[in-house]
């Protein structure tokens, strides 16, 4: 069946010569795309590292003002929607439909999750006047410092949310079709690639918890 | 990423050609929009050109149409002319001479050259398109915003750029689009390039261009996204009071600014440099990459040292990632930082030399055909020679020093990317033209249009060399009128613009010749020019698909006056024995 099956495959865009060519094509642009990423998260942490180097006292204060326990258990959260997605991409290869849709869709509802904890972090820095440009206030001899450190805090782990709110989208189109049966042994790029994607979202999380949360705690 | 299924009911009107996914109108839609981009940012600086060379004085006719907020009776405001500046260095670098190199010819010819249907992501190339479109359209409509377009030059250094009007959000806003846009092209490039070949074709059976342009991609790949997180932070300091880019105590006009504080404007500039060094590759790249395959076209003989070449082009494209602080050997960071970027600087300038030394090398002995793309061709070499060698003393520190931000820097820059890369574009344009309309520009006015642009650019651009040499700087509303150390090289301002002017008379030809050629051409065969290459095989105008049966490789590309053959050259597609390498 495969063979035949492989070969006029619906699923086959009209340029390429076989599914196994559109595979590694889009395997290659995905890995491309990862590379584009890696270097913009790279450009944040680079002002991470210089203001960092700049104001070691003023950030370790800044870093106090965080919910350690939140944010430890966002990354548990984000680390369980990875092996969610793990299993998904297994069960898209082995052709277990039933098992890819409820580990997509357990994967939706770990980023749910997680973009909820979010929420209740941001409104309560909000609450306590830490928003820079918003509402900042602090009587702080390192005001200045501690400010800035919560401006990269909303900027690194803001981009981070957004690259969350894409995959939950995407993550809603693979699910209506993941129970229309699409994704097959043959055609499981697609749930793989994601998987991709939604690991290295979570390896940035992976940086920025300990970079942002737990730094100079004792 | 949701895959449908291939249908292949005929698109209407708005399918073929506004959202089509064919490569090849995609491409023509990048060339046309970036050709007019071209013109409109080189009307700027004829604007900018009159008033260096009379400032104060009414501008005729036009001026009075510019509006109060911009030239009051014909005369420019210092706000405008800083807006046509730092409007002109956006719009030619990044919706001119990129998307026509990359998107246009890149889009074009390189699924031609390698044999495949189209771009590896048809809808992905689309997309491309319509970002830059659109970030274009941002760019355009940011002049006639309240105080009107960016005016903190194309490099947008904070905090000046934090602390300006509204233009500089949407130039920001611009440039993210245009960012977005790039990175999928060259994701789009590189899978295409790795995946699509078709059978035979050998990494090293690949017309140089599509080395260029693979080169290209990853430079673009890989340093866009530092102005990409820059400008989101830019974005934060203007929109949102964050202050990643506002020093401490800020001064303007006699006040302490409110709300700055403990930012760093020189990691603005890191983030930016990081960028746009590679980004003076991905000008220079492609554009030595089609001066390659008309060279070896009109010399008929194969590249010299094509293996070469290649890694040249790959060193270059490493090296590029490591030079960028050359650009601010005056920010005080150290002479240890210096040394350092100054010695990669010097390292990199040799496999440029050696890519120029090469293509000058092609040239001998060949029976050179001097047709319009060869002449361009040929000019780009003295021109890129030129540019790149006056660039050697704004590598080194001491000297730097003394030229930075004169108008040395801008003689050297245009004589990189305008006589350079420009040409080039142009060389492109002649030789591919057949291909893409199926008849000839016509040679008569193709000579109409090389001669006096090739004079007049060098009448704008070499004097500014020997401005700048004077110490005149760069950025000046009047030109440098009010210092005494200029004075002895004002006269040149009115020689620069007088140039400028003759420079867009000397347009006209092609223009014209651009649009009667469609209908009135000689018609062009499918190998137009008697090439090796791919594209020529493909029907002109290529159909959808481009080949009618995938095409097999069987030499390297460039394959002329092989010896015991009748004709003097054998195209890679037909099949018969290799001839041993030259």
């Amino acid at each position: 069946m495969s063979a035949s099956a492989e070969a006029h495959s619906p699923e086959l865009q009209h340029h390429f010569d076989s599914m196994e060519q559109q595979r590694s094509a889009s395997t290659l642009g995905m890995w491309a795309f990862v590379a584009q990423e890696l270097m913009f998260f790279g450009g944040l942490f680079t002002a991470y590292l210089v203001y960092r180097y700049l104001y070691p006292i003023g950030f370790e204060l800044g870093s106090a003002q965080l919910d350690i326990k939140l944010g430890g258990f966002n990354t548990a959260v984000l680390l369980a929607s990875s092996f969610t997605m793990a299993m998904a991409v297994w069960a898209a290869q082995t052709g277990k439909k039933k098992v890819l849709l409820w580990m997509l869709i357990a994967t939706l509802a770990l980023g749910a999750v997680f973009l909820g904890v979010k929420y209740v972090e941001y409104s309560a820095k909000i609450e306590h006047h830490l928003v820079p440009g918003y509402n900042f206030e602090s009587d702080s001899p390192y005001a200045g410092q501690i400010k800035m450190f919560m401006a990269l805090y909303f900027a690194m782990t803001g981009m981070h949310a957004l690259h969350m709110v894409v995959g939950f989208g995407l993550l809603l189109f693979y699910i209506y079709h993941a129970a229309k049966g699409r994704y097959t042994p043959e055609y499981s790029h697609p749930i793989e690639l994601f998987g991709l994607y939604w690991h290295f979202v979570d390896i940035v999380w992976i940086f920025l918890f300990p970079l942002l949360y737990l730094l100079g705690r004792a | 990423m949701g895959e449908s299924h291939a249908h292949h009911q005929e698109p209407g009107f708005w399918g073929r050609y506004w959202f089509s996914v064919d490569h090849k109108v995609i491409g023509i839609q990048y060339s046309v929009t970036a050709l007019l981009f071209l013109f409109f940012g080189f009307s700027l600086m004829m604007l900018m050109r009159w008033q260096l060379a009379f400032p104060g004085e009414a501008l005729p006719l036009i001026g009075s149409l510019m509006g109060d907020s911009r030239m009051p009776g014909g005369i420019m405001l210092p706000e405008f002319y800083n807006q046509l500046g730092a409007m002109h260095g956006t719009i030619m670098v990044f919706l001119g001479v990129v998307p026509l190199a990359v998107g246009g010819f890149g889009n074009f010819v390189v699924p031609l050259q390698i044999g495949a249907p189209d771009m590896a992501f048809p809808r992905l190339n689309m997309m491309s398109y319509h970002l830059y479109f659109w970030g274009g359209v941002v760019m355009l409509a940011s002049f006639f915003v309240p105080g009107g377009a960016a005016q903190s030059g194309w490099t947008s250094y904070p905090p000046l750029s934090n602390i300006a009007g509204s233009g500089q959000t949407w130039w920001v806003v611009g440039m993210l689009f245009l960012i977005m846009s790039s990175l999928l092209g060259a994701i789009n490039f590189i899978v295409t390039i790795v995946q699509l070949r078709a059978p035979g074709l050998d990494f090293w059976k690949l017309p140089f261009f599509v080395w260029a342009q693979f080169v290209t991609s990853f430079l673009l790949l890989l340093a866009f996204p530092a102005l990409q997180a820059a400008g989101l932070m830019q974005l934060m300091d203007r929109l949102a009071g964050t202050s990643f880019f506002m020093p401490e105590g800020l001064v303007v006009a006699g006040e302490v600014l409110a709300n700055t504080g403990g930012g760093s404007p020189i990691l603005w500039q890191h983030l930016f440099w990081f960028l746009a060094h590679p980004e003076v590759y991905v000008l220079i790249l492609p554009a030595l990459g089609i001066v390659g395959e008309v060279v070896a076209n009109n010399t008929r003989k194969p590249l010299w040292g094509y293996k070469l070449l290649v890694y040249s082009v790959l060193f270059v494209g490493f090296m590029s990632f490591i030079v960028w602080a050359h650009h601010m050997f005056i920010t005080g960071m150290g002479t240890m930082m210096s040394a350092f970027f100054q010695t990669t600087t010097m390292i990199i300038s040799i496999p440029s030399v050696v890519i120029l030394t090469c293509l000058l090398l092609s040239l001998w002995g060949g029976s050179i055909r001097f047709n319009t793309p060869m002449l361009f061709a040929l000019a780009f070499l003295p021109m890129f020679g030129i540019g790149g060698l006056t660039g050697l003393p704004l590598g080194l520190a001491s000297t730097d020093i003394h030229l930075h931000d004169t108008y040395y820097v801008i003689g050297h820059f245009h004589y990189v990317v305008a006589p350079g890369t420009i040409f080039a574009l142009f060389a492109g344009v002649y030789y591919w033209y057949p291909k893409a309309t199926g008849r000839y520009l016509s040679e008569r006015l193709g000579r109409l249009h090389f001669w006096p642009s090739f004079i007049f650019m060098n009448g704008i651009f070499f004097p500014m060399l020997i401005q700048g040499m004077h110490g005149v700087q760069r950025r000046l509303f009047d030109g440098g009128e009010i210092y005494a150390h200029a004075q002895e090289v004002l006269h040149l301002n009115k020689v620069m613009s007088m140039s400028a002017w003759g420079l867009a008379i000397a347009q006209i030809p092609f223009i014209i010749n651009f649009f009667l050629s469609l209908k009135r051409g000689a018609s062009a065969p499918d190998n137009a020019w008697q090439a090796t290459t791919l594209e020529w095989l493909a029907p002109s105008p290529p159909p959808h698909g481009n080949f009618a049966e995938v095409p097999t490789v069987y030499h390297a590309p460039y394959e002329y006056s092989v010896p015991g053959r009748a004709d003097d050259f054998l195209p890679q597609f037909v099949p018969g024995e290799t001839p041993s390498e030259a």
